[in-house]
């Protein structure tokens, strides 16, 4: 019926709304498509189509947007997000194609698994495009919460007890975060309702941001500092990041590819929708002070942590969280150029850390183990990964020519017009994170090999591309494209 | 927003003190059935409150609120949690981290950080305020009751009192649209799947509950 409709949209012309409808309607239908597919392989080329079908919806709606209703809407901001976030998730779905293909095969997956985990996957995927789309501030946190308890369930899929210690772990934070968000979307309706009146148009967000001057000033800090501390648990913002680690290590690699590139981004996105609100009312505290803290603190922890890794999903882990931190800081600094640099560095993180994972979860699969020490040599006995692997740690360590380097610049400018001390700080940071990298980088791809090799499964298109689009844009970003994040940046305010 | 008065407001007082009341003998509680029948009192004055709310309101969706609560929150979750206990054979004491007197001192000491917190409001809406600093209380005890457990039943019965408070929270607000009580009370369902599923294989491989004996399967040891 969806589908009718969304035929039927796109034959009246109406190709944004057809767009969003196969957005939501997708995900969910492939989802219980899931169920009933008993082969894996067709499971996996459903599961690819299906996001391959979200991503070219999410290009359509780049030129066409729907009408603006109260409950879902598209805007500037979340335009690029939504695409960012289906293109992930598809090349994510290649690679875990390949993936679970391996973990079949060697019986670490059952047939029954594998079904649950391309369900969860659709389900996952319908959560985060549903978070972005959301314009009602109630439905975001449903479907934040929705994504997160569909992660628990799929970090917690081998059953080992350190899988089923994470998922637990992760459970318990993330309903500590969720509950806190809550309070603070019950404290920010509260507000509304005094200025806008009763009901569902006091949960809009674009009724908020319009409206926002009428706002009770106080309620709207207290709202923020809530929302921040329960968006950020899902960012992985320290001291709330506990559960990222050990979800991100024992969890499947393509889900540690989607929970960093994309789950902690939409967090971070969600933060970003109230700071607007809370700009565009003159009398608030700035949350600036408080992102940047926060912002600071994770990236300077994680960078500390990165030394004591001997788990190498693990050290990724640790180095998403750095990276939230110098998003979360440049937000919290604001202005054009920083939050610029923000948006932008939010966009080469991800691309850049899914690349990683993958990577890792090749290495993984062909040496039988997550264990930094027992992986050397790479570069001589796989060199396609070693160097793969080489390039995703040199571009998101912020070496040029890749895009990291750019925002991370970028940031540091920023910084630098704003607050000079800070900066040594942040530069004194990135450069111990380097450090840490190119140690373990060089262990892993110049050690002299040894160890298992196994069998790999799947193709290394999804890798290259990632890494040739953070190249790419680190060479050269297309003016449109420049265009459109300053236009975002100025109204981040 | 109308305005309670009197006797109405003080029943509504009573009822959202009587969960931060009922908080606090979850907090000393130490066995795990006894805790699981305050978890289920909680949630029957939460019902309360709600049906109190949905009176003075006169808002449908409240009363739908108060039912569900009934239904889910005070006997279903309940009766599940303790066949569950049954099942397992855990029926013994839960230990707590710290003792019952350190974390009754700690539990006030948050009562008193969420009235602070909501202090500023005091100014513009006494009763606001008012309504606000208890459902606070209630959601912090929460959080402090998940923490000071090393039980994972006992962590569950801490999460079910973190949404409770939510939904105290929730009914305050006039007008607030259904979205929201329903999303709580799907939470509280998934919750308790995943808890089912969890649970069962937590104790299939450890033959514990204690979640303490997780703990040296965590990486950062080197």
């Amino acid at each position: 019926m969806t589908a009718l409709e969304a035929l039927f949209r796109a034959f009246t012309g109406d190709f944004g709304t057809a767009a969003v409808t196969v957005l939501l309607a997708g995900p969910l239908v492939t989802a219980t498509a899931m169920l009933l597919v008993p082969a894996h392989r067709v499971a996996a080329a459903l599961n690819a189509g299906s996001t391959l079908v979200s991503f070219l919806a999410a290009l359509v709606l780049l030129w066409d947007r729907p009408p603006l209703n109260i409950y879902l809407h598209v805007d500037d901001l979340n335009v690029a997000m939504i695409a960012l976030t289906t293109f992930i998730s598809f090349t994510s779905s290649l690679f875990s194609g390949g993936y679970v293909e391996h973990e079949r095969r060697t019986g670490r997956i059952n047939r029954r698994t594998g079904q649950f985990y391309h369900a969860m996957y659709q389900s996952l995927m319908f959560a985060l495009n549903l978070a972005l789309l959301a314009n009602n501030i109630g439905l975001m946190w449903v479907a934040i919460e929705l994504a997160t308890l569909t992660a628990v369930l799929m970090v917690g899929i081998y059953r080992t007890p350190a899988a089923l210690e994470a998922a637990w772990k992760y459970f318990i934070l993330g309903s500590v975060g969720v509950a806190l968000a809550l309070f603070g979307t019950i404290l920010v309706y509260f507000a509304a309702a005094s200025a806008v009146g009763d009901g569902m148009e006091a949960m809009a967000w674009t009724v908020l941001i319009t409206h926002a001057g009428w706002f009770d000033p106080t309620l709207l800090d207290i709202a923020f500092v809530f929302l921040l501390l329960g968006y950020g648990t899902k960012a992985g913002l320290v001291p709330m990041h506990a559960w990222l680690p050990d979800a991100h290590a024992e969890g499947p690699t393509p889900i540690t590819a989607v929970l960093s590139g994309l789950l902690i981004n939409v967090s971070l996105y969600l933060i970003l929708r109230f700071k607007m609100v809370l700009a565009a009312n003159p009398h608030v505290l700035p949350p600036g002070p408080l992102m940047v803290g926060l912002g600071l603190l994770s990236m300077l922890f994680a960078i500390l942590m990165l030394y004591r890794q001997r788990d190498i999903k693990r050290l990724f882990a640790y180095s998403s969280i750095e990276h939230m931190g110098i998003a979360a800081f440049a937000f919290g600094i604001g202005g054009p150029l920083a939050n610029f640099a923000g948006l932008l560095h939010m966009v080469m993180h991800s691309l850049t850390k899914s690349a990683i994972f993958f990577a890792v979860g090749h290495i993984v699969q062909v040496k039988g183990t997550q264990q930094l020490p027992a992986i050397r040599g790479l570069g001589e006995s796989h060199p396609v990964l070693g160097w793969g692997l080489a390039l995703g740690v040199l571009a998101i360590a912020g070496m040029p020519p890749f895009g990291v380097f750019m925002s991370e610049f970028l940031v540091v400018s920023a910084c630098f017009a704003r607050a000079p001390l800070l900066t040594l700080v942040l530069i004194a940071g990135l450069i111990v994170a380097l450090g840490a990298l190119l140690l373990r980088l060089n262990e892993v791809v110049f050690g002299e090999a040894g160890g298992a090799s196994l069998r790999r499964d799947g193709s290394y298109l999804p890798l290259v591309l990632h890494l040739l689009l953070v190249l790419a844009a680190g060479l050269c970003l297309p003016p449109p494209l420049v265009a459109w994040f300053q236009h975002v940046a100025a109204q981040l305010g | 927003m109308p305005v309670a008065h009197g006797l109405a407001f003080d029943v509504a007082h009573m009822l959202a003190g009587g969960m931060v009341t009922v908080s606090f003998m979850l907090l000393f509680q130490d066995r795990l059935f006894a805790l699981i029948q305050f978890i289920a009192l909680h949630a029957l004055v939460l019902t309360l409150a709600l049906g109190w709310q949905a009176w003075l309101q006169d808002a449908e969706h409240l009363y739908a609120a108060a039912a569900l609560a009934l239904v889910f929150k005070a006997t279903l979750i309940p009766w599940v949690l303790h066949r569950l206990v049954r099942r397992l054979r855990i029926e013994r004491a839960v230990e707590t981290v710290v003792g019952a007197g350190m974390t009754m001192l700690f539990g006030i000491c948050l009562v008193g950080l969420a009235v602070v917190v909501m202090l500023p409001l005091a100014a513009k809406s006494p009763l606001m305020w008012e309504d606000l600093s208890f459902a606070l209380a209630v959601v912090m005890l929460g959080l402090l009751i998940m923490i000071t457990r090393r039980n994972a039943v006992g962590q569950i019965i801490g999460f079910l009192s973190v949404d409770n408070g939510m939904m105290l929270a929730a009914a305050g607000a006039h007008g607030m649209p259904f979205l929201i009580d329903l999303s709580i009370a799907f939470s509280a369902l998934v919750a308790l799947i995943v808890f089912g599923i969890f649970l069962s294989h937590i104790f299939k491989h450890f033959d514990s509950v204690d979640v303490h004996t997780l703990d040296r399967f965590r990486g950062d040891q080197p």
